[in-house]
């Protein structure tokens, strides 16, 4: 359930090149930023810190944040060798956000909806009090004003610091949504690298619509713990999107580029509305093409060269 | 100090129980004794008794939360087979998801307990080395939980009311499980308890291990037995993760805040409903009575709520949990 770390400091701020968590290509940072944090070499989709995910979603401007001030109580008074209640104030002050979910409402190519999106730089993007709350809050209003929700997952699971407290937001949030669901209103979960344990086994799992972005690792647990459980090594592409395409977990694996096109396209559907801007749809062939890309390797395996996804990138 | 006695601890979280079955051994010797050829050893036998009594309540009244979870894995303690023999007076097991298979780690079936009938799902740990593996050691698969929700649902259409026993170390982590979508599973059913219209009763036996136990964990009231642990994560797990050790177990135990005292203070269950001296596996029997009784006053409270009551405050039980600062 809990999270764990994944790709840490493999990038660090400031410097002009960084390295592909999964091709191992020298990158220049500025037109990785361009291209929204994806690898120019092998199309590996790194995560993207929540204010850029927005920018890259809400229409210009139209994003206003609700609940920005909630933040963590510790209750456990949790200290494995920093108290939790230090960590906290620690990590507010290094990423400049209060938990990690950020939430409110925007429109998406004129399209209005509710808005969640998790922080992987907050301590991994885990699920506890504050972002169980503000999933919870952001339903019930989107319930009563009718607003299709819109979800990012990026975590790591529950956050173990505030224990059986982070456990029960599960339960919060599924909460929250069936309440959604009841009252007929759409909702869409884009699940992003990496997206496990609680969240996966949560909110993320029961939106009605399932998306994910190329090569994100997905699942319930962890790959380390399954290889140390079963004592088998695990097999290629194990967990990623393509792999829970294939098995018919998820509706859709759509690329960073495409995202905000293809919500909108979505949200049109879910909604009746007309989407303002028009949308190029992308060609069915490179699609495919997209789909059947195999599965980009997790960072810890050997650095190797994968192609493909860039295609779908440019499409 | 070398680092060795913190190793035995890890490894035997039960060393605490050795004066106590040491005195019991003695107990049962002098008896034989006794009756053997008649000595007067009566007087002795009931100080010894009484040394036992007051030793067992001193040494279960202090237990770290370590040793707690000790005793909630404790290959004595009574698990869902059972409450079956013990409580009920009938029981129709009910199989499979109708989908992809039967998962025996979950059982479900018709019960009647006392004049009340109800559907009972459960976590299966199983007695014999091979029931255990059969259970895959209490760890379920989605179909498993799947099971649990389609029985679930039969039991909202016969309106009856429903009673979880929860007691796993987790669900289960490999290939298949994840392939066949264990983290969707788990959420749909916990999504689904919330709309479920019949009364739902949970009642943590042993182990609760996160998302597993959750998976069969959305009720109305939520119970604990005293020596039963809740956790978002196994104290080896978070050991590993943020100690970089499994080996500090304890210390990660301690800092979880996983037992049911903790749950009830910071408002997750209902109740704790209290073991008999010495724990459950003492005393398996009395361990079942107790659990009962609060099954039925619950059952009994729950019935005369109506539909729409009863889903609200389902819902806004679990919606309190964790309330952050700056609401
Ligand atoms: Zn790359």
């Amino acid at each position: 359930m809990a999270w764990t770390r994944f790709g840490k400091k493999k990038d660090m701020p400031g410097g002009l090149w960084i390295k592909c968590e999964s091709c191992g290509a020298m990158l220049f940072r500025k037109e990785f930023e361009q291209k929204h944090r994806v690898c120019g070499t092998c199309g590996y989709h790194f995560t993207l810190p929540a204010r850029d995910r927005i920018a890259l979603t809400a229409d210009p401007g139209t994003f206003e944040e609700m609940w920005k001030d909630l933040t963590a109580r510790d209750v456990l008074e949790f200290n494995d060798r920093v108290p939790y209640a230090e960590k906290l104030v620690s990590t507010k002050a290094k990423t400049g956000e209060s938990d990690a979910m950020v939430t409110g409402t925007a429109q998406v190519k004129g399209i209005p909806c509710a808005l969640g999106v998790m922080n992987f730089q907050f301590l991994g993007g885990s699920m506890g009090m504050v972002v169980g709350e503000k999933i919870a809050l952001l339903c019930e209003m989107a319930t009563e004003r009718k607003l299709p929700v819109v979800l990012f997952a990026c975590s790591g699971g529950a956050r173990m610091h505030e224990g059986a407290v982070s456990l029960m937001q599960m339960a919060k949030t599924c909460g929250a949504l069936q309440r959604l669901h009841q009252a007929g209103v759409a909702s869409i979960s884009v699940m992003t690298h990496p997206t496990t344990g609680g969240v996966t086994a949560s909110f993320a799992s029961v939106c009605d619509m399932l998306i994910a972005e190329p090569g994100a690792l997905i699942g319930f647990a962890g790959p380390r713990v399954i290889a140390t459980t079963i004592k088998k090594e695990l097999p290629k592409g194990f967990q990623r999107s393509e792999f829970l395409l294939e098995k018919g977990q998820i509706d859709r694996i759509v690329a960073r580029s495409a995202m905000r096109d293809e919500l909108a396209r979505l949200l049109a559907y879910a909604t009746g509305r007309d989407a303002v801007a028009a949308f190029k749809p992308v060609p069915v062939a490179a699609e495919l093409e997209a789909v059947a890309v195999p599965a980009v390797e997790p960072p810890a395996e050997k650095p190797r060269k994968k192609a493909k996804v860039r295609k779908a990138e440019e499409a | 100090m070398t680092d060795q006695p913190a190793k035995t601890t890890v490894q035997d979280g039960l060393a605490f129980e050795r004066p106590l079955s040491d005195l019991q051994q003695k107990i049962a010797e002098l008896r034989k004794l006794n009756a053997g050829s008649h000595l007067e050893l009566a007087g002795e036998i009931e100080l010894l008794e009484e040394r036992l009594r007051r030793q067992t309540a001193e040494v279960y009244a202090h237990l770290s939360p370590w040793e707690r979870v000790n005793v909630a894995r404790h290959a004595e303690r009574p698990l869902t087979s059972d409450y079956v023999q013990l409580m009920l007076d009938d029981f129709v097991e009910l199989h499979g998801d109708r989908v992809f298979g039967e998962d025996r780690a979950i059982l479900t079936g018709l019960a009647t307990m006392a004049g009340r009938r109800f559907l009972l799902v459960g976590h299966r740990k199983g007695k014999t080395v091979k029931d255990r593996l059969a259970c895959n050691f209490g760890c379920a698969h989605p179909e498993g939980y799947r099971k649990a929700m389609q029985k679930m649902r039969l039991a909202e259409k016969w309106k009856l009311p429903i009673v979880t026993f929860i007691n796993t170390p987790g669900a289960y982590p490999g290939i298949g499980a994840e392939e066949r979508g264990q983290a969707s599973a788990i959420a749909r059913n916990i999504l689904e308890m919330f709309d479920l219209k019949v009364p739902v009763v949970c009642i943590v036996i042993g182990e609760g291990g996160s998302g597993g136990a959750l998976g069969i964990g959305v009720g109305d009231r939520v119970g604990m037995l005293e020596n039963s642990y809740y956790s978002v994560i196994s104290p080896e797990g978070c050991a590993a993760i943020l100690w970089k050790s499994g080996d500090k177990a304890p210390e990660a135990a301690d800092a979880l805040k996983l037992t049911s005292k903790d749950l009830l203070r910071l408002g997750l269950v209902d109740k704790v409903i209290e073991e008999p001296l010495g724990g459950a596996h003492r005393d398996p029997k009395g361990a079942v009575e107790r659990v009962k009784a609060q099954i039925g006053t619950w059952l009994g409270e729950l019935a005369e709520l109506p539909v729409e009551r009863l889903l609200e405050q389902r819902y806004q039980k679990f919606r309190r949990m964790g309330t952050p600062n700056g609401l």
